[in-house]
Parts: C-alpha cells; sequence; structure tokens
C-alpha cells in the first residue's frame, strides 16, 4: 500500500495548484457576485487540457487518471467552487459515460471536441417529479424510423446553456420500470431542444443551472447511448463516478475555507494577540484539518478505484464514493461554517470568501445525490438484499 | 532552428531562511523549482517552436533531483533533456558551471542559446555570458524581447535607461528576464507523458574539457566568510521646506565627509 502520489500525479498537483491559485482565485468573487460563467477560465484550461484528463490520448485526451481528475477538481475549488464543478459535471457526467458507454463511432465523434474543451458537457437526469426518486422520469424518448423523438423537461442542469453536448435519460417503454428507461446523446444545436431560464442559485453562483426543454426534439437514432433499457443503469453508473468529483469539490472547499481561516486568525488580534495563538483557535482548527484529511483519503481512495475498476470491472467503487462524496460534503458545510465563525463579523461580509465558501459548501451535500441518497447507496452495499 | 536552453534548479527564496549560526541556507523543506529566469528563457524557445518549428532542448548540470525541472520543460513542451552529473561537475563556481555548460554545448547542434539572466539563489548573473564566451559566439543579455525574420534576430534588450535594440545574425547567446516572457503551464497532455521520456545523463566524460575546468579544482571562486546583512535604521523624516531642506542634506553629505 503506498498513499503517495506518483511523480506525474504530483507534477500534475503543482500544475493545478499554481494555475488554481494565479488564474482561478482571482475571479471567484466576481463571477460570485455578477452570477457569470467564467469563460475565460474555460479557455484557459481547455489549452493546458484540463477538460479531457481521464480520457486516454487515442481520443484526444490527456491519458490521465481520476486521481488526477480528483485533485484538479480539489485544487480549482479550493479557490473557486464555481470552476471545480464546471470540471466536475463536463467530465463525470458527460465525457466519462460517453467514453464508457458509448460506442466507438461515438467516442470517435464526441470525445475529442469534449477532451479538448471545444465543447463542454451536461447531463440531464433531474426533473421536477424525479429528484431523488430519479426512476419516475416523465421525460420520453419514442423511435420513429431513423430518430428519436424526446418529449419533457430537464431541471437543474449543470453548464445547461453553455455546453455543446448532452448526456439526456429519457424513458423508452413506462411499462418496464427503471428496465424502460434509456440514455441519448443530444447536440445543443439540434432542433426542439432549448435551454429555460437560468436559476439564480445560493451559491456556485458563476456556474450554469438551466432548465433544458425537449419540444418534439429529433435526434439521430444512432445518437441512443448504452442499450435501450439501460439508461437508468448507466445513469447510476455515471452518479458513481460523479460523486468523486463532487467530493472532491467538497474536500477543495474545505481546504480553501481552513486555508483561510489560517491566515487570518494569524492576523487578526484580539485580547493583545493573534487569535490564533488561542488554544480554542488551535484545537478546533486541528479537528477540521484531521477531518479534512480524512476526507481527502476517501476521495483519493475512491478514485482509485475507480481507475482500478476500468482495468478491472469486477471492482466496484459505488459505495466508496458515496462514503467520500457523504463525508466530504459534510465536512466541507462544517468547515465553511466554522470558517466564518473565526472570521466573526468580517467573515460574513463579502470581503472575505469564506462566506462565499459557506454558500458555496451546502450545493455538495444535495447535488448528484443527497446525503440520504449516499447513506442509501452505503447501506444497500453494506445490508445486501434484506 | 535548434535551441539549446540552460536550466536550473534552484530553491524557491520566497520560502527560504538562513540559519543564524552557520549563516548558510536552511534547504530542509523548501520547495526546488525551475529558475524563473530561466523559465522565462524556456518560454521564449517554446514560443519559438510554436512560430517557428524550432526544436527545443533543454539541459542542466546539477544532482539527480534536478531531473524534476526537466520533466517539467518536458510538459511545457520540450523536446529533448540532458542532465549533466557526475561528482567532477560538484563545487562549481560560475566559472566551472559555464565551463561544463559550454563543453557540452560544444558537443551539440543548435543555432541559439538561451539561459535566464540569473539565478535566484546566487543572482551573479554570469554563466550565460561566460558560456558565450567559452564558446566564442555573441551575446546579448538582459533580453526582454525577440524577432526572427528568418535570417536576422532583432533583439530588444532591458538597460537601465530604456531599451536597445540590436540584431544579429548567425550563432549567440541570449540571457532572458522572465518578466518579459510569462511562462506557459505544463499541459496536462505533457505531463502525463513526461515520465515516459527519456532525460540523456551526461557524465563529464560526454563534455568537451578538461578535468581541471570542472568542478571544485576549476573553481577560482573561494569563500571567505559569508554573513547576514544588518538591518539598517529606519531613515528620519524631515518635514521641512525647500531651503531648509538643502541646508540639511548639506551638513548631512557633509557630516559623513562625502563633500
Amino acid at each position: 500500500m503506498n498513499f503517495n502520489l506518483t511523480k506525474t500525479q504530483e507534477l500534475f498537483r503543482q500544475m493545478i495548484h499554481e494555475f488554481a491559485e494565479k488564474e482561478v482565485k482571482p475571479l471567484a468573487a466576481e463571477i460570485d457576485e455578477q452570477e457569470r460563467f467564467p469563460e475565460e477560465t474555460v479557455k484557459k484550461m481547455a489549452k493546458l487540457g484540463i477538460f479531457g484528463i481521464p480520457v486516454p490520448k487515442e481520443y484526444g485526451g490527456a491519458g490521465g487518471d481520476n486521481i488526477m481528475y480528483s485533485i484538479a477538481v480539489e485544487e480549482l475549488s479550493r479557490c473557486c467552487a464555481t470552476t471545480g464543478v464546471i470540471v466536475s459535471a463536463h467530465t463525470s457526467l458527460c465525457m466519462v459515460p460517453v467514453l464508457e458507454f458509448g460506442t466507438e463511432e461515438q467516442k470517435r465523434k464526441y470525445l475529442p471536441k469534449l477532451a479538448s474543451g471545444e465543447w463542454i458537457g451536461a447531463f440531464g437526469l433531474t426533473e421536477p417529479n424525479a429528484g431523488t426518486d430519479s426512476s419516475a422520469q416523465q421525460t420520453t424518448a419514442v423511435l420513429d424510423g431513423n430518430e428519436w423523438v424526446l418529449n419533457g423537461n430537464k431541471i437543474f442542469i449543470t453548464n445547461a446553456g453553455q455546453a455543446g453536448l448532452y448526456v439526456i435519460i429519457a424513458m423508452t417503454d413506462k411499462s418496464q420500470g427503471n428496465r424502460g428507461i434509456s440514455a441519448f446523446l443530444v447536440e445543443a444545436d439540434t432542433l426542439g431542444f432549448s435551454v429555460g431560464k437560468q436559476e439564480l442559485k445560493m451559491g456556485i453562483r458563476g456556474s450554469s443551472t438551466a432548465e433544458l426543454i425537449f419540444d418534439n426534439c429529433r435526434i439521430p437514432k444512432e445518437n441512443l447511448l448504452g442499450q435501450v433499457g439501460r439508461g437508468f443503469r448507466i445513469a447510476m453508473k455515471t452518479l458513481d463516478g460523479g460523486r468523486i468529483g463532487i467530493a472532491a469539490q467538497a474536500l477543495g472547499i474545505a481546504q480553501g475555507a481552513l486555508d483561510e481561516t489560517v491566515k487570518y486568525t494569524k492576523e487578526r488580534k484580539q485580547f493583545g494577540r493573534a487569535i490564533a495563538k488561542f488554544q480554542n483557535t488551535q484545537f478546533q482548527m486541528a479537528d477540521l484539518q484531521t477531518k479534512i484529511e480524512a476526507a481527502r483519503l476517501l476521495v483519493r481512495s475512491a478514485a482509485f478505484k475507480k481507475d482500478e475498476a476500468i482495468k478491472n470491472d469486477r471492482i466496484a467503487y459505488s459505495a466508496d464514493s458515496a462514503m467520500a462524496k457523504l463525508y466530504a460534503s459534510e465536512v466541507a458545510m462544517e468547515v465553511t461554517t466554522k470558517a466564518v465563525q473565526f472570521h466573526g463579523g468580517y467573515g460574513y461580509t463579502r470581503e472575505y470568501p469564506v462566506e462565499r465558501m459557506m454558500r458555496d459548501a451546502k450545493i455538495t451535500e444535495f447535488y448528484e445525490g443527497t446525503s440520504e441518497v449516499q447513506r442509501m447507496v452505503i447501506a444497500g452495499n453494506l445490508f445486501g438484499k434484506i | 532552428m535548434k535551441i539549446l536552453v540552460c536550466i536550473k534548479q534552484v530553491p524557491d527564496t520566497t520560502e527560504i531562511r538562513i540559519d543564524p549560526v552557520t549563516k548558510t541556507l536552511v534547504r530542509e523543506g523548501v520547495p526546488s523549482i525551475m529558475n524563473p529566469d530561466d523559465k522565462g528563457g524556456l518560454e521564449l524557445a517554446l514560443r519559438f517552436k510554436d512560430k517557428f518549428g524550432a526544436e527545443v532542448t533543454v539541459i542542466t548540470m546539477g544532482p539527480s533531483q534536478a531531473d524534476l525541472i526537466l520533466r517539467e520543460a518536458f510538459a511545457m513542451g520540450a523536446d529533448r533533456a540532458i542532465l549533466l552529473t557526475d561528482r567532477k561537475f560538484a563545487g562549481a563556481d560560475t566559472l566551472a558551471t559555464s565551463n561544463a555548460l559550454a563543453g557540452a554545448a560544444k558537443t551539440l547542434d543548435w543555432d541559439l542559446i538561451i539561459t535566464g539572466r540569473q539565478a535566484i539563489d546566487g543572482d551573479t548573473a554570469q554563466v550565460g555570458p561566460e558560456m558565450a564566451e567559452h564558446l566564442n559566439i555573441p551575446q546579448i543579455s538582459y533580453v526582454a524581447g525577440l524577432d526572427y525574420d528568418g535570417k536576422t534576430f532583432t533583439v530588444k534588450k532591458q538597460t537601465e535607461e530604456g531599451y536597445q535594440i540590436l540584431q544579429f545574425e548567425g550563432k549567440g547567446l541570449l540571457t532572458v528576464l522572465a518578466p518579459a516572457f510569462k511562462s506557459r503551464y505544463m499541459s496536462v497532455g505533457g505531463i502525463v507523458d513526461a515520465y515516459d521520456r527519456e532525460v540523456e545523463v551526461w557524465g563529464a566524460d560526454k563534455v568537451d574539457l578538461d578535468e581541471s575546468k570542472l568542478g571544485l579544482k576549476g573553481s577560482p571562486t573561494k569563500v571567505v566568510k559569508s554573513f547576514a546583512k544588518e538591518l539598517k535604521q529606519p531613515g528620519v523624516i524631515h518635514e521641512v521646506d525647500a531651503e531648509q531642506a538643502v541646508e540639511l542634506i548639506i551638513s548631512k553629505l557633509k557630516e559623513k565627509h562625502i563633500i
């Protein structure tokens, strides 16, 4: 057992850390304030290959692994959770399902565009009446000659309106329940497809979150992803991987908030000395850093297992990624809340980044599965069929 | 076009401390980085690669750990990397270092050599110019801009007063200022490949030079004493009018026997 990063992973960590500090951090407050999608950062990330980390080179990717991908989301989110989720949703929820479930033709067609960042990707599963109960899909897909015709709405879709490709889950045979659900690839400029209103959010305000509308949207028959009736499984497998990304995002937010608090408590003087010198500060912060490190180990372990699962499909990692996300997101909420407390009144103002981090942290407890769903996954793995 | 870029691994001096007893650098726990001016030089070379298809070779002299900056150079886009490492190179001052690098350069094919202006650990700014002397080629230091029309290099050289625009043809050596060439990040694909590529490790036998000119033997510099700089007294502000100010300055200068 080796807990060290490989030389390649370490070199990557240094690069992405520097990139986040120099290119991402300076924009974080502004894009939050203006609720603005950071196009300039997206272009820079595309140029460096950050949108294609775990995709093999033969499909235009960087040929990296999931540990590197998780480090990327962590380091970006340490400075700006919006930037982290843009990469996470693109990679885990769109590019990876194409890689894992796509035909050779689909991979050749879409992966080079996605991995290069020419297109970013999005994923549509959630509907107004299908949140945690994601099997209650009302969006339908009907085969009509050589085309699938999609009708329905998806909500809360990350990267909506910015993406070039959408992985869409829809009902193809309601009588079959979960086995009547299929997955599709929808290009952004398809007739009958449109993006609805942007959500005004509490956190990750620079990221695009909107509704997707399918109104007799016709896509070629070959844009079915995987087999008919396997869409629910594809969605669940996709979320297993996605949760590693969100766990890494939560981890990054937590570390970012703690780093800011270390800096602040060393500078802030009360009763004649830096508040970092008070044992209460030290002990609380020691506990928080310990929890962050535990979260990091869970995230890295889940990412490691996902990499192993690519080589050996008998390796399961869904409980690992659920545990990583459950724990990291709750740690992020705890750390950011306490970070604001340590900053006192200043922490409640937008002069300091911790209030943004606290708002950003909350989403990690419910997107890509609420904490309750994570507990269901973990318990399901623990008990099996009862 | 072939460009040889000389780079050095240095301690990150923004995080450095001096041992108060030994007066030497505390290197433990201090990260090692590619010297910033050298990174600027590599960036300039890579821009010539992007624009003119130049082939970029990086070379460094140092211990085996210096491999790290060569991997970084690969990940930024360098084509070839050479590590000069040998006990015989150890203890080199700037002259012995420039001897070794020029000796290596003599065995390589290049049109242009680029070095950083100076390294942040020694701040001598000597190695590049010395190499040019050993190789008997023109040199331009403090380079802040470079153009090429297929035959002539046009160089923007920074001076204390401003800039000089200089031109040369044929082989030459430039020492480069980091702020003029904001270096690119390593690409993710470049990082993934960096450790699969070969860094050529050269010993003293590969260098075209007499061993007496290398390492400690070839280093005329002797460090007599090292000491920590005393902190200067803070200045005094006199709020006076112009005439009083002139009188004050004159009297202070006389006091110090300057006038």
